[in-house]
């Protein structure tokens, strides 16, 4: 009943898995950070806070 | 020396924060980083000069050596980590420690003891031979407790945070505390000879134990020694260059890229041993893409003084911040190039290594916090440091020290590795062994040199913070202005 999961005990099936994985994660990450200008901003805004925990 | 007045550092003192741990830790980070530095120099020393040694046991070089790596990693590099950490959590996230002040005081002490009684128990010869992990088992659980505690109020503040975003400094001392405690676990893992021996087996055997170690010991570098000091750069960079940093985008990428990646690179410290090849080779090509992530920080840091680079000039404190980058950044390009296969044929097992951790260790992790240190100092005790000029002073005698350090080692390092290779007409080895100790003589000497010029500006700055604690205050809200030094 579980012997697809032996698929996943081949390294020649899991190594270009993980590496899909792996670099869709990375351009989710990129598509997180760059994809939206609203986003982009609201993000840039957070590197003020070291300077504004004086004023608070 | 340009001095700016800013009076409202009164602002978020002890009434607000828990400040008094901050200053405990401070003061011990000065006290490891004379003691450790001492040795290092010494043991430095004891390599030149062998008489050194006094037919001593207590004082060989293989029993101060994990003296000296303790009392500068974890002794003066942790207590620096709890201290600014402590520091940053509170004042990024508006709210008192978690778990009062016990808890952290608990870490305090707890850490504070493991450091002493480890240093003792190597130079009486109780070690578990791991590198950077030669705690004693019932040392290890002492860590483990206070690390678990680090964890929880590290945690806990967090979570009781009033500013809605978490600052990306601590995702880095987060990444470090919860890499940190995986480590320190698994590359413990023990079996006591008996219950009341100080002696234990390693779980693991053979390569395998040796890959345990190497997995623990360049995580090490990049968790304990790398991120959460990118934490401290990410507070304390744009704090003294009063402006913010470059890319908050940029930091947010390369934290990803850099903890993801360091996981895998340990097993390049095991090139050419009975390792399989194929693990060698991925740790070579993890090594080789860290790059990227390494140096998207060294230069989001460097880049925040854009448009303020005349702050160089004037400003020691930010000298010492952007001159520990620029180690930072040589120190990670030397790093991938050593994991290559072939140069590391060259490089391992000679001083080139040694040299390259000492850029690393001195040039960024000691220098970044000397930075952070003459930032914070003047703020925990509400008052200006004593001396400008000794703080510059301080920064010439290290950058020196460090120099001459790191070019002793890189020309003894090629110049041992190429005298082992090295074979005559009739395929026997060229030289003997002793004449490749020979010949690395006089570096061994201009290497403690330059750790006499770096311990020398580290008793300097501990001399300008002792008067400058003198001269301070601890009560809340001191009207005092300090000097942005």
């Amino acid at each position: 009943m579980m012997e697809w999961m032996l698929w996943f005990t081949r390294f020649e099936n899991t190594k270009p898995l993980s590496l899909v994985i792996f670099f869709l994660v990375f351009c989710g990450v990129l598509f997180y950070l760059f994809g939206s200008k609203t986003r982009s901003e609201t993000l840039e805004s957070h590197k003020n806070i070291p300077l504004q925990d004086d004023e608070i | 020396m340009a001095t700016a007045s800013v009076s409202t550092a009164g602002v978020g003192t002890s009434e607000q924060y828990n400040y008094d741990i901050i200053r405990k830790f401070t003061i011990m980070t000065l006290i490891w980083g004379a003691i450790g530095m001492f040795v290092g120099v010494y043991i430095a020393s004891e390599l030149a000069f062998p008489f050194l040694n006094f037919d001593t046991p207590y004082i060989t070089f293989g029993r101060l050596r994990p003296v000296h790596t303790s009392g500068v990693i974890f002794g003066f590099g942790g207590s620096a980590l709890f201290a600014t950490s402590y520091y940053v959590v509170q004042r990024t996230c508006q709210t008192r420690l978690f778990g009062g002040d016990g808890l952290a005081n608990f870490t305090f002490w707890g850490w504070q003891a493991a450091i002493a009684l480890s240093a003792l128990g190597y130079m009486f010869g109780y070690t578990q031979a791991r590198e950077y992990a030669e705690m004693v088992w019932p040392i290890d659980l002492l860590v483990l407790l206070v690390w678990v505690s680090y964890l929880a109020i590290y945690v806990g503040t967090l979570l009781n945070r009033k500013q809605p975003h978490i600052y990306v400094a601590n995702w880095f001392y987060l990444a470090f505390i919860l890499a940190t405690a995986l480590l320190h676990i698994f590359n413990n893992l023990q079996v006591p000879v008996k219950l009341f021996s100080l002696e234990s087996y390693s779980l693991f055997s053979g390569t395998q134990d040796a890959m345990t170690q190497w997995w623990y010991g360049h995580n090490a570098v990049g968790f304990f020694l790398t991120a959460a000091f990118l934490g401290m750069m990410y507070y304390f960079v744009p704090k003294q260059a009063g402006r913010p940093v470059y890319s908050y985008r940029l930091s947010i990428l390369h934290f990803w890229a850099l903890i993801f990646l360091y996981m895998w690179a340990g097993a390049h410290h095991l090139h050419w041993t009975a390792l399989p090849d194929w693990t060698g080779t991925l740790a070579a090509t993890f090594s080789i893409m860290l790059l990227l992530p390494s140096w998207g920080g060294m230069i989001n840091g460097i880049m925040t003084l854009s448009g303020a680079w005349d702050k160089l000039r004037t400003d020691p404190v930010i000298r010492f911040l952007i001159v520990a980058l620029s180690f930072y950044g040589m120190s990670t390009f030397e790093g991938p190039m050593m994991s290559l296969k072939d140069v590391n044929a060259l490089s391992h097992y000679t001083d080139w290594t040694v040299g390259h951790v000492h850029s690393g260790a001195l040039g960024w992790v000691a220098m970044i916090t000397f930075g952070s240190l003459y930032h914070m100092v003047p703020r925990l005790w509400n008052t200006p440091m004593y001396s400008v000029r000794l703080v510059n002073v301080h920064f010439w005698l290290a950058t020196i020290g460090v120099l001459l350090y790191i070019t002793a080692m890189w020309i003894s390092g090629i110049m041992q590795g190429l005298m082992w290779r090295a074979f005559d007409d009739f395929g026997n080895l060229q030289y003997s062994f002793v004449e490749s100790v020979a010949a690395a003589h006089p570096f061994y000497v201009m290497r403690a040199v330059g750790g006499i010029f770096f311990l020398t500006g580290m008793i300097l700055m501990c001399y300008n913070m002792y008067k400058t604690i003198r001269q301070g205050s601890t009560a809340a809200h001191a009207d005092l202005n300090v000097a942005a030094a």
